[in-house]
């Protein structure tokens, strides 16, 4: 009937103005945490390296001896423009920090998820379907160790076992020489060793991004495997598995088009969720295996006591969960049209 | 209402569409296994309806379900259940469920939350057609289920709505389209109008009424409401702790009542003439471990000696009514003494019946 | 008396896997709490020691021997002693950081339920916008600003394990303050409050009443689970160099990141041992957490199976006149019904 499909860009609508007051709220505790607390940022970072008067002037250009208030009004004005600040150690443009690393990161998470989801997904299904079966123990038990085990030590693992034996490169995102050849167009270096059509150079990206994705897809898989598995047993429960039991449709029809289809609409939700989990292994994925995107960027920063960098990063990374977070909604909203009401 | 003079059990010239015969369902738990059925016989023919009733817990649900083949794990059944001469125990469980649709069909309690949200009215058609009728083009389909929706009173326009695009009553009359859109030939429906408003009631009554000229539906309706059966069923079966204690016409059973179960149902029922509210004392037994005897014994306001020891015996009475309880007999059986009343304090004795 | 039956009801209540994943992770992960409590007496060294009493130095990198079981590191402390003192420091860090988050959800929970109103609003949103951000990020963010800028000296940030206990806490905030919330607001709304009220009860006894009877279900899955995500954090923290400080205690994920270089020089032993212990304990506690879960949340519960032997029958019935006599059948299986009955519950 039309009456439901009206309601759909309302509902999107309603959804894109939450994102607002999200991200406000979010902005707001990284100043807090970031800035009212005692002590001085810049001197955390450059402290000793320059003299007190370039120290100065650094802070004065920074916008650091202004009130409190307007550095606060400053920093929202600057992000509304997609302006997320300086760092202070090198002088850097965040923005640009996200431009030249963040096609990185971009590949290596979605090739994780890809992984995640091809794993866990199915194995969740089995799960569900034959629980307490030998098959259930076993996969929850993988689920559980492969999210027990640290990424660096998966990490650590996979370069000195799995990558000699399999004589796939590890340390970087591609060889040097296709990082010469490819020419630069969309940050993105899958894309563009694509456009640019050097055969050479695509095998050579997608032979670097198989260890990295592999370890950080299997680590975030054992969750795909518990939610999808939960939720098969819900739904295994409901009364329309019964109805459609009782109308004689067979069992694996019951199976596919009952449970797993609705086991997986509250998974769609979650896997929203997940983003976030992606970003936070991410960082510990790129600084085990010298991957150049975002996360290995914020490591440094971290460790070079750069206030500004990590401020500008972590509210870049805020705002990506929460765009995710909006459109894993309005795909569940498109699938799903009880939410719509 | 022309079977009145039928005698209904066992029915001369075609077989029974459904014969069950001392059918058994137990559960099993940690504290010993649960009786819900024990020992349950009755025939149904085409275009006839049953109504069964008793107090929540005496087995009506299990009863059901066990027919259909929709219990639990960990749940046994055993006994006879033929359908046309077949006996649907014995089958392999892939013919059992192959018989869900097109040959047995269930109505259930809660219509709001047995459609699959996720799929349109006609995505379920297609799934119940097909499986038992391959090859259907969904024009067919559409046509097929578009003639048993115009029954219900739903119009074909709202054949590609959404479940959650109707009211209750609506789906109900959308899962009862569904279980006979395959024209099956015994429905169970499980308290079908519980969850209803009572005027949506009425409806649903009137359309499980005219199944029979429709479609010539052998039906099984479980209900608790004692006037949903005399205004839908033929026959009645009331059933106490697992068995059913008396079955019969609906008027000679409701007119008048043989079993004191049935009479102390009937007189809990509420009419503009009720002046107080009668209830049946005490509790339905624990099912673990049955009172010896007659189930109803500990209830009873008739209990004699011998129906604290002895399984009632099922005695046929001259209207053709079967009967379980030692005031019918048979004498012969009943060891000296053993109609003495028992001893017990004096509760309100219904004379009226 | 009654902590020690709540303890043991669940292993008793629950069966088939769900029982098997409580008992082996209460197995595992007692292990390490044993480890954490006696570190001082288990321990053969103390956590950075390098040399022996004797004064001689401890080889560097040494192989494991048998003063050494598990070898030594770089800076030649005992692998062992540091593994079994990095379970007390990780015990300590979690226990903390649970119970802080389980105090300040159970607050703010209690009161944004309960006053509602703009409050409330704004507790829910900002503990959305919180629970939606990178837990790891938020505790990297948290953990940063603690080592570097209060870590220099003020109070009690000093020590390693509040800070990062405290960074931690943040993240865990939120799963606590929406159950305790939640459950409070309909606590406010149940018909039965109101009866308790009539009677007398005051707020303060039925919010305590309503909030300990229903939050205490979820709590000990919701605590065990975050335990063992806090595991996996802290040590991603020491990975990264910004939890606990070596000078500290010892930790992990810290000791991880040391040996990484040594690792591809065929050192293994300094990475495998702390590497395994966080892999058993984190993997210990998700066992209990979900083993509990399967036994607390009602619909992944399963109840016991129990084959039916049903008794056999001499006659048919129905049709004959002739009283079916299963009167010893049936004694049978009463009798049997009331031994098994006796045996499952001692004293009834």
């Amino acid at each position: 009937m039309s009456s439901s499909s009206g309601s759909l860009p309302r509902y999107i609508v309603q959804r894109l103005l939450l994102v607002i007051p999200m991200m406000w709220i979010l902005m707001t505790l990284v100043f807090l945490l970031l800035r009212v607390a005692p002590g001085d940022p810049v001197s955390a970072a450059l402290g000793g390296k320059i003299s007190p008067q370039a120290l100065e002037s650094s802070k004065e250009q920074l916008g650091l001896n202004k009130p409190l208030i307007q550095q606060y009004w400053d920093y929202l004005w600057s992000v509304v423009h997609l302006n997320f600040g300086t760092s202070f150690t090198d002088n850097q443009p965040i923005i640009d920090v996200i431009k030249q690393n963040g096609g990185a990161t971009l590949s290596l998470t979605t090739a994780a998820f890809l992984v995640a989801v091809v794993v866990g997904i199915p194995l969740g299904l089995i799960a569900g379907r034959m629980r307490d079966t030998p098959s259930d123990v076993l996969i929850r038990l993988f689920g559980i160790i492969t999210y027990a085990t640290p990424i660096f030590f998966a990490g650590l693992l996979v370069q000195v076992h799995v990558a000699p034996a399999l004589g796939l490169p590890t340390g970087s995102d591609a060889s040097p020489e296709t990082t010469f050849i490819v020419p630069d167009r969309t940050h993105i270096l899958l894309i563009d060793a694509i456009l640019s059509g050097d055969w050479p150079s695509i095998v050579d990206v997608v032979r670097h991004l198989i260890l990295p994705s592999l370890v950080l897809g299997i680590f975030i898989c054992g969750v795909f495997i518990r939610l999808v598995r939960i939720n098969i047993l819900q739904t295994n429960q409901s009364d329309y598995v019964e109805a459609a039991t009782a109308r004689g449709v067979s069992p694996r029809k019951v199976t596919w088009n009952h449970a797993f289809r609705n086991a997986l609409v509250p998974v769609i939700t979650v896997l929203g969720l997940q983003a976030a989990l992606l970003l936070g292994g991410a960082v510990l994925t790129e600084t085990t295996f010298n991957w150049p995107g975002i996360g290995l960027k914020l490591v440094k920063y971290i460790n070079g006591r750069d206030y500004g960098a990590v401020q500008g990063i972590v509210t870049f990374f805020g705002l990506v969960v929460i765009v995710v977070g909006l459109i894993v909604d309005i795909i569940n909203a498109l699938i799903d049209p009880r939410v719509r009401y | 209402m022309t079977l009145i003079e039928q005698a209904p059990a066992e029915p001369k010239g075609k077989p029974a569409v459904i014969d069950v015969r001392d059918m058994r369902v137990w559960y099993g738990t940690p504290t010993g296994a649960i009786r819900a059925v024990d020992g349950v016989t009755f025939s149904l023919n085409g275009g006839e309806t049953i109504g069964l009733v008793g107090e929540s817990g005496c087995g009506k649900s299990t009863l059901g379900r066990g027919l259909m083949g929709l219990l639990p794990a960990g749940a046994k059944r055993d006994g006879q259940v033929l359908f046309r001469g077949e006996d649907i125990l014995q089958m392999r469980p892939d013919d059992a469920r192959s018989m869900r649709g097109p040959d047995l069909g269930m109505i259930f309690q809660e219509p709001l939350t047995r459609l699959n949200p996720l799929m349109r009215v006609s995505e379920h058609f297609e799934e119940t057609i097909r499986q038992h009728e391959g090859g259907l083009s969904k024009a067919t389909v559409r046509e097929r289920a578009v003639e048993v929706l115009n029954l219900m009173g739903i119009p074909p326009t709202r054949y590609r709505s959404y479940p959650h695009e109707f009211s209750g009553g609506m789906r109900q009359r959308l899962m009862i389209a569904l279980a006979l859109v395959l024209r099956p030939a015994f429905v169970v429906a499980d308290e079908p109008t519980t969850a209803l408003d009572v005027l949506v009631e009425a409806q649903i009554i009137k359309i499980l009424n005219d199944l029979r000229q429709n479609f010539d539906t052998a039906l099984l309706l479980i209900t608790h409401n004692l006037g949903i059966v005399a205004e839908a069923c033929d026959r009645v079966a009331v059933m106490y702790a697992g068995r059913i204690v008396e079955q019969g016409d609906v008027r000679d059973v409701f007119g008048n009542p043989q079993h004191p179960y049935t009479q102390e149902l009937l007189r809990s029922t509420i009419s503009l003439s009720t002046t107080g509210l009668n209830f049946i004392p005490g509790s339905p037994p624990d099912l673990i471990e049955p009172p010896p005897g007659c189930r109803f014994h500990p209830r009873c306001p008739h209990a004699m000696k011998v129906c604290t020891d002895q399984d009632p015996v099922p005695i046929t009475t001259a209207d053709g009514r079967h009967v379980e309880c030692w005031l019918h007999g048979p004498k012969s059986l009943i060891p000296p003494g053993g109609t003495d009343k028992v001893e017990r304090e004096e509760i309100g004795i219904a004379d009226e019946a | 008396m009654r902590f020690a039956r709540a303890i043991v009801r669940p292993f008793v209540t629950t069966q088939g896997v769900a029982r098997w994943m409580l008992l082996i992770g209460a197995l595992i992960t007692s292990v390490f709490l044993i480890c954490a409590l006696f570190a001082p007496w288990l321990a053969p060294y103390g956590f950075d020691q390098f040399r022996s009493s004797d004064g001689k130095d401890f080889p560097q990198l040494g192989h494991p021997s048998s003063q050494h079981w598990f070898g030594t590191t770089d800076l030649k402390t005992d692998v062992l002693s540091r593994t079994i003192w990095g379970a007390r420091t990780a015990l300590e860090v979690v226990t903390l950081a649970v119970f802080m988050s389980l105090i300040i959800g159970l607050v703010l929970g209690i009161a944004s339920g309960y006053f509602g109103g703009r409050l409330d609003r704004m507790l829910v949103l900002v503990m959305d916008a919180l629970f939606a951000f990178p837990s790891f990020l938020l505790a990297i963010v948290v953990a940063f600003l603690l080592t570097n800028k209060i870590g220099s000296g003020v109070f009690f940030m000093t020590s390693g394990v509040v800070a990062a206990a405290l960074s931690l806490t943040v993240i865990y905030i939120p799963q606590y303050f929406r159950v305790v919330r939640n459950t409070t607001v309909s606590a406010k709304e149940a018909n039965y409050i109101e009866a308790a009220r009539a009677l007398g009860a005051t707020d303060g006894v039925i919010m305590r009443r309503y909030l300990f009877g229903n939050v205490i279900q979820s709590i000990p899955v919701l605590g065990t689970l975050n335990a063992a995500d806090a595991i996996g954090t802290l040590a991603g923290l020491g990975f990264l160099g910004i939890g606990i400080q070596p000078d500290q205690a010892a930790e992990w994920g810290y000791d991880l990141q040391k040996s990484l270089d040594e690792a591809s020089a065929g050192v293994w032993w300094t990475s495998l041992y702390p590497a395994l212990a966080i892999i058993l304990l984190i993997t210990g506690l998700t066992l209990v957490g979900e083993g509990l879960n399967e036994t607390i949340n009602p619909l992944l519960r399963t109840r016991r199976l129990i084959p039916v032997r049903m008794t056999p029958r001499e006659t048919v019935m129905s049709t004959t006149l002739e009283p079916a006599l299963h009167d010893d059948p049936m004694a049978d299986l009463q009798a049997e019904d009331r031994a098994r009955r006796e045996r499952r519950d001692p004293n009834p």
